[in-house]
């Protein structure tokens, strides 16, 4: 019985995810012609890698499908429904980081904070009709965060991409959207509310819950003493 | 997971209890329009209905509950005074696994009476109390009442600037905002301390400066829009803090929880004036319990019930909590005026209703 990896299979995220397994003195890499998804593993018995897409890894972690999986924590609090019921967070990883922020017009000089947006939600609705909307594909995290705070009187547009140019677009009055540097939201004359972002996004390495455990335990308490994590009491 | 033949047994019992008193008998849509949801309640709704899309009417919701369709035909071709039931599945999205229902029956009733408040309320509790009555369940059925009535008074009664007052009662059912709207008013606190610095800004240059300064403007709130708020923060910002005695008055009201004669005894107690019309109403309201054989010294009022869930009432509320069986409450409701006015277009009727959950009545009986 062998314990499954699910890793990103491309680009910067599979690059820093082979660097902090190498750090760790665990070989990961990828197996064969440059397009085949299939890996390879040097340096730990019993480890299986799984080269699969950063977004899929949270649906798989959830079926159980693999038992570890690394990808970006704001998927899987965005994918999954009471995710910390799903996945157990190992480690965080210490790279990919974004935040998931709420972005306004520049211009909008009288709106610094939530409380902010929240009245000028209000005065909206009062003069045009309609809800304040809100662009973003990460509905979940967004209304969660904006019931926790108490903000009403907006609604969220789906937006799947190029986000930052839909209040341009007059297809919202506001975006929600994942930034490293907020230099796209900068160019696109927006600015990030102050306070807190929705959700400060790394790289995390993630067990599954409801992965089948009873032979793929004993591999992962070797591999999480090999990398120094501590194991939650369910996986110890 | 279907009903149960005890869930529907007890929902035909319920629904009979109700017809005997003389209510009409109607049914609603299960697929609802969105709009009229998501105007009503926000964005949340989506957290918690199903939604989905039909190809002419647009977007849709599972029935999330029988209340705002009941209303909507109600106004529009209903005579007056008039007492509906209901029985039909409700939806309700859950997000953890294995949680709660996500489909369940209720049985209701409505009652749009604008001649006795008090007494229409009493109807309502009193005709849900002795349908639950009787029973033998495995946990005592305890009765909880409110008034969003009492809540709205104190806000209005508060010595704030209409556009404060406004703010504060927009967020009378998000208790968390309304702390934080509170303390900002008493000029402390951090949203106190970020809108300061926020006005020290804006006092810097004329707000088409200040626009002009910080970008083009795009979307569709204008420079218009903005420097109207603009105007409204500057004089925000000399508008005298909320009195911390006011403020202690609010507390004392939120943190009431106690028998509801003893409740009123002390909210009169506080001697705020703005208070005494809505206090009484609450006393008609229990002297109205009271002839109907419910003892009001014993029924339990708390200040706050209702503010968290139950949107659209704007006054009595009440439920039926089953001590310590971890369900949700067997019953719920509440007198919804306001809601009769949103959804009347320009006409309204006061109205009170509930609903009871057969499915949970069913449960507690067979567990005996």
């Amino acid at each position: 019985m062998t314990l499954s990896l699910g890793v990103p299979s491309k680009g910067r995220l599979m690059e820093q995810t082979f660097d902090w397994f190498a750090d760790r003195g665990i070989t990961l890499r990828r197996a064969g012609a440059d397009r085949e998804y299939a890996g390879a593993v040097e340096g730990f018995d019993g480890l299986r890698l799984v080269l699969l897409s950063a977004g899929e890894i949270p649906r798989d972690l959830a079926a159980g499908r693999i038992h570890l999986g690394v990808t970006g924590s704001d998927l899987v609090r965005e994918g999954l429904a009471d995710w910390a019921a799903q996945v157990a967070e190992l480690a965080p990883m210490g790279f990919g980081h974004a935040d998931l922020v709420i972005a306004v017009p520049a211009a909008w000089v009288d709106v610094d904070t939530l409380d902010d947006l929240d009245a000028a939600a209000a005065a909206f609705r009062a003069r045009h009709g309609f809800r304040l909307r809100i662009a973003t594909k990460y509905h979940r995290l967004v209304r969660d965060h904006l019931r926790a705070h108490g903000v009403a009187d907006y609604q969220l547009v789906d937006s799947q991409g190029a986000t930052e140019g839909t209040v341009k677009n007059l297809t919202a009055e506001a975006v929600a959207d994942i930034t490293s540097t907020g230099a796209t939201l900068r160019d696109n004359h927006l600015k990030v509310l102050h306070g807190p972002p929705v959700h400060a996004s790394q790289a995390t390495l993630f067990a599954a819950s409801g992965a089948d455990w009873t032979e793929a335990r004993a591999v992962l308490v070797r591999l999480a003493a090999r990398l120094g994590v501590a194991l939650p009491d369910t996986f110890g | 997971m279907p009903d149960t033949a005890a869930t529907l047994a007890t929902a035909a019992r319920l629904s009979a209890h109700f017809r005997a008193a003389g209510a009409v008998p109607v049914s609603a849509d299960i697929l609802q329009p969105a709009e009229t949801l998501l105007d009503l309640y926000g964005e949340d709704i989506r957290a918690r209905a199903y939604v989905t899309r039909d190809p002419v009417a647009g977007e849709m919701m599972l029935r999330p509950d029988f209340t705002v369709p009941v209303v909507q035909a109600h106004m529009a071709n209903g005579a007056e005074p008039a007492r509906y039931t209901y029985e039909g599945a409700v939806f309700r999205k859950q997000e953890a696994p294995g949680a709660r229902a996500r489909e369940y029956l209720q049985v209701g009733y409505e009652l749009f009476d604008r001649t006795d408040p008090a007494a229409a309320d009493a109807e309502v509790f009193a005709l849900i109390a002795t349908a639950l009555e009787g029973l033998a369940l495995r946990a005592t059925l305890r009765p909880v009442t409110g008034d969003i009535g009492v809540l709205r008074a104190a806000v209005a009664g508060l010595s704030l600037s209409d556009h404060r007052r406004a703010a504060l009662m927009r967020h009378i059912w998000r208790p968390a905002r309304f702390r934080a709207l509170i303390e900002r008013f008493t000029g402390r606190g951090p949203l106190a301390e970020a809108r300061a610095a926020l006005t020290d800004r804006l006092r810097a240059a004329p707000a088409q400066a200040l626009i002009a300064e910080a970008g083009p403007v795009i979307g569709l709130r204008g420079a218009d829009e903005i420097a109207a708020r603009v105007a409204a923060l500057l004089a925000d910002a000399d508008t005298p803090p909320l009195p911390a005695a006011e403020v202690a008055l609010m507390n004392a009201i939120l943190s009431v929880a106690m028998p509801s004669r003893a409740a009123l005894e002390h909210l009169r107690a506080l001697e705020w004036s703005a208070l005494a019309p809505a206090l009484d109403r609450l006393a008609r309201r229990l002297d109205a319990l009271d002839a109907r054989g419910v003892d009001t010294a014993a029924l339990r009022f708390e200040a706050s019930f209702g503010r968290s869930s139950m949107e659209y009432y704007d006054g009595f509320v009440f439920g039926f909590v089953a001590e310590g069986a971890g369900l949700p409450p067997v019953a719920t409701g509440g007198r919804y005026d306001a809601l009769t006015a949103v959804l009347g277009q320009g006409r309204a009727i006061p109205a009170v209703g509930g609903v009871i959950r057969p499915a949970l009545v069913a449960a507690l009986e067979g567990a005996r």
